[in-house]
């Protein structure tokens, strides 16, 4: 058993489905940390991935995958100025208000599958992506699994060095930090407080979307109520522990994507464990991950609402 | 001082009149959804109303799904209060009924309903309350966010729920997921042999009671409202805001639980898998609408009670996919808050424009 075990996590099919695992949770965590950083706290990831699922699924099912893609965008985009007007201005609770997102992707997705396609709804597929081999870099021995991945997961590596420059190399990234540090600070600069957490929240809804996306246009092919489960809440928690810096979250949810290509390989090595318990495992270890890790330092306007009176 | 009165009423009135507007236009909302053209607006609403409250009997179902939903509202309402936000009803309530219900298996407690259904049901409150303190812990004394921490736990308590009810406490005789029927000295029984409607809903109306003395007449109370309002100000007044805020979290899941042990005692009798809709979830709508008021979650428990009912009938009848009322909730909640904030802006331009005239 042991042996089993062993043989499969150092195989190279399990390293390429721990990334594909991981991208999108990468994904969502690269949309999110804009929006974090900025002070905003976007625990509507969840629901946006649900949404940007759905819609990707639609689009792709009319028009094919890339429409698929930029309708989950578009819709998102769209859907978060609602988070967008509430939270900035008109300043109130950011937790209410992303818990009210996470039920309405809920109540949109489920209405709207079944409005559309009726009740028997389980055999719609869509085409999926598919895997696009780089040259030269796949047939590199074992770490070639990294380049042989679909579009979904090609977009979550090279947003990594984006958000990187974003944050510490532009002037819009300097805003976004200062702003979640310190918005009276920021504004007394003549930094637009509330354009820069617009442009945060939008910018996380487009990227939560294409997570979304990528698990039925990437991955299964078909949409199914709340598939997301937590994988949002997942992404979200990894950017705590990823210290909110894009290096320490990527390395965090490839450490989520190992947890979870663990579980379905023991689920589909037909051990004598009950089901629930590796379903269970990447719920369980990022809240041991959080509590061995701590929650670290957090942008210090995080969740606030920013009044200019106060 | 007459200036300040009617600004007391105004806010008085709007307390009331915001959540009323927001539940309106929420079903308006989510009723726009369903429509197509061989189904209007007045036919999905007439449904609505009928499915709710046309005859005794839908009439008694909907204040039995409101029962569930009081409790967990209580719940969320009462952390929320001191500021926590417990998102984790939901597994705590699943894990309390199956608590409640190793002991309401147990013939051995049988010799007395009385006691048997206050074993049963404490037992599913102190599991609620076991798995609420983890989170609460979490939040008081590291800071990490309860939210996080408890939806990954409501992940985790509904995989165990589903182990138990598929393994060690599966009937064995039966074919599905759940558990045997409970020893009939642990049902809580109707109040009407005719309705549904059984006690449960008695002991839901005495929590809110109690809860409202507590935050409302109590120092404990007063403190968990001083936690919530302003935890600086808490710790400066000389306040245990941690243990304030871990407290809270025990008393809402143990609330929680009385939802899952009441709910699976009064109506089913036993524990089978998926055995709740999501009353957790369904709670944080609950709790928002009635503004955290205990006295208003006997409204708005209600209100969503009808709607889950009516929603079960439209599907049945129409087809009608029940998630709609996700949405319905959604828009009340996002219509009340806005409504608030909107008003709070509005009062601080006012108080700007007054300062410079």
């Amino acid at each position: 058993m042991l042996h089993d075990i062993l043989s499969m996590v150092f195989s190279e099919a399990f390293l390429s489905s721990s990334i594909r695992l991981a991208s999108p949770l990468l994904l969502a965590a690269m949309g999110g940390i804009l929006s974090e950083r900025s002070g905003v706290l976007f625990l509507g990831l969840e629901g946006f991935m649900l949404l940007g699922a759905f819609f990707g699924f639609l689009g792709s099912y009319y028009f094919g995958p890339y429409v698929g893609i930029l309708t989950a965008v578009a819709v998102c985009m769209v859907i978060s100025l609602i988070y967008a007007v509430s939270t900035v201005t008109l300043a109130v609770n950011q937790v209410v208000v992303s818990v009210s997102m996470n039920i309405l992707a809920l109540g949109i997705t489920g209405a709207y599958l079944r409005v559309l396609f009726g009740a028997h709804t389980h055999q719609l597929t869509t085409v999926r992506l598919r895997v696009m081999e780089i040259p030269l870099l796949s047939s590199i021995p074992f770490f070639g699994a990294f380049f042989r991945q679909n579009l979904f997961t090609y977009i979550g590596y090279l947003l990594v060095p984006v958000v990187y420059i974003i944050f510490f190399r532009t002037k819009w990234g300097l805003n976004i930090r200062a702003v979640g540090e310190n918005p009276h600070a920021a504004e007394t600069m003549g930094v637009n407080v509330s354009r820069i957490r617009y442009l945060s929240i939008l910018w996380a809804s487009a990227f939560a979307a294409v997570a979304g996306a990528s698990q039925t246009i990437g991955n299964l092919g078909i949409f199914v109520d709340n598939m997301i489960a937590g994988k949002g809440f997942i992404a979200f928690a990894a950017i705590i522990l990823g210290r909110f810096h894009p290096l320490g979250v990527m390395l965090t949810v490839f450490f989520f994507g190992i947890v979870d290509a663990f579980q379905l390989n023991l689920q589909a090595m037909g051990s004598s464990i009950p089901y629930q318990f590796p379903l269970m495992m990447p719920y369980v270890f990022t809240l041991i991950a959080f509590l061995l890790a701590g929650s670290g330092k957090a942008p210090k306007a995080w969740g606030v609402p920013y009044t200019m009176e106060k | 001082m007459s200036s300040k009165k009617t600004s007391r009423d105004f806010s008085r009135y709007t307390a009331v009149l915001t959540p009323v507007l927001g539940a309106l236009l929420g079903v308006l909302i989510g009723s726009l959804v369903v429509v197509t053209r061989e189904r209007s607006l007045f036919l999905v609403l007439g449904q609505m109303f009928h499915g709710a409250f046309g005859t005794w009997s839908n009439f008694s179902s909907s204040m039995v799904y409101a029962v569930p939903l009081g409790f967990t509202g209580l719940a969320v309402a009462f952390s929320y209060s001191a500021g926590v936000f417990n998102i984790g009803a939901e597994g705590q309530l699943q894990l309390a009924a199956l608590s409640a219900a190793v002991v309401a298996v147990n013939p051995a407690f049988g010799f007395s309903p009385l006691v048997h259904v206050t074993l049963a049901i404490l037992a599913g409150s102190a599991a609620g309350a076991l798995w609420a303190s983890v989170p609460g812990l979490l939040k008081a004394y590291k800071g990490f966010n309860e939210i996080v921490v408890t939806m990954l736990m409501n992940y985790i308590a509904i995989l165990l729920v589903s182990y138990f009810l598929q393994g060690p406490m599966k009937n064995p005789s039966s074919y599905y997921p759940q558990t045997v029927r409970f020893q009939q000295t642990a049902w809580i029984q109707r109040i009407v042999p005719s309705l549904n409607l059984h006690w449960g809903a008695v002991i839901f109306l005495a929590a809110v009671a109690v809860v409202w003395f507590v935050l409302h007449k109590s120092v404990f109370g007063f403190q968990i409202r001083s936690v919530g309002f302003n935890p600086e100000g808490a710790r400066y007044a000389g306040t245990n805001v941690k243990g304030i805020m871990l407290a809270s979290m025990v008393v809402s899941g143990a609330l929680a639980g009385l939802a899952g042990s009441v709910e699976a005692m009064g109506v089913y009798r036993r524990v089978m898998e998926g055995f709740s809709p999501g009353y957790g979830y369904d709670a944080i709508a609950v709790a928002l609408l009635a503004g955290l008021n205990p006295i208003g979650i006997i409204f708005s428990s209600f209100f969503f009670g009808a709607l889950r009912n009516a929603a079960g009938n439209l599907q049945v009848d129409f087809g009608i996919p029940i998630s709609f009322i996700y949405i319905i909730q959604s828009s009340a909640i996002v219509f009340v808050i806005s409504a608030q904030g909107f008003l709070n802006r509005f009062k601080m331009f006012m108080r700007r424009f007054k300062h410079a005239a």
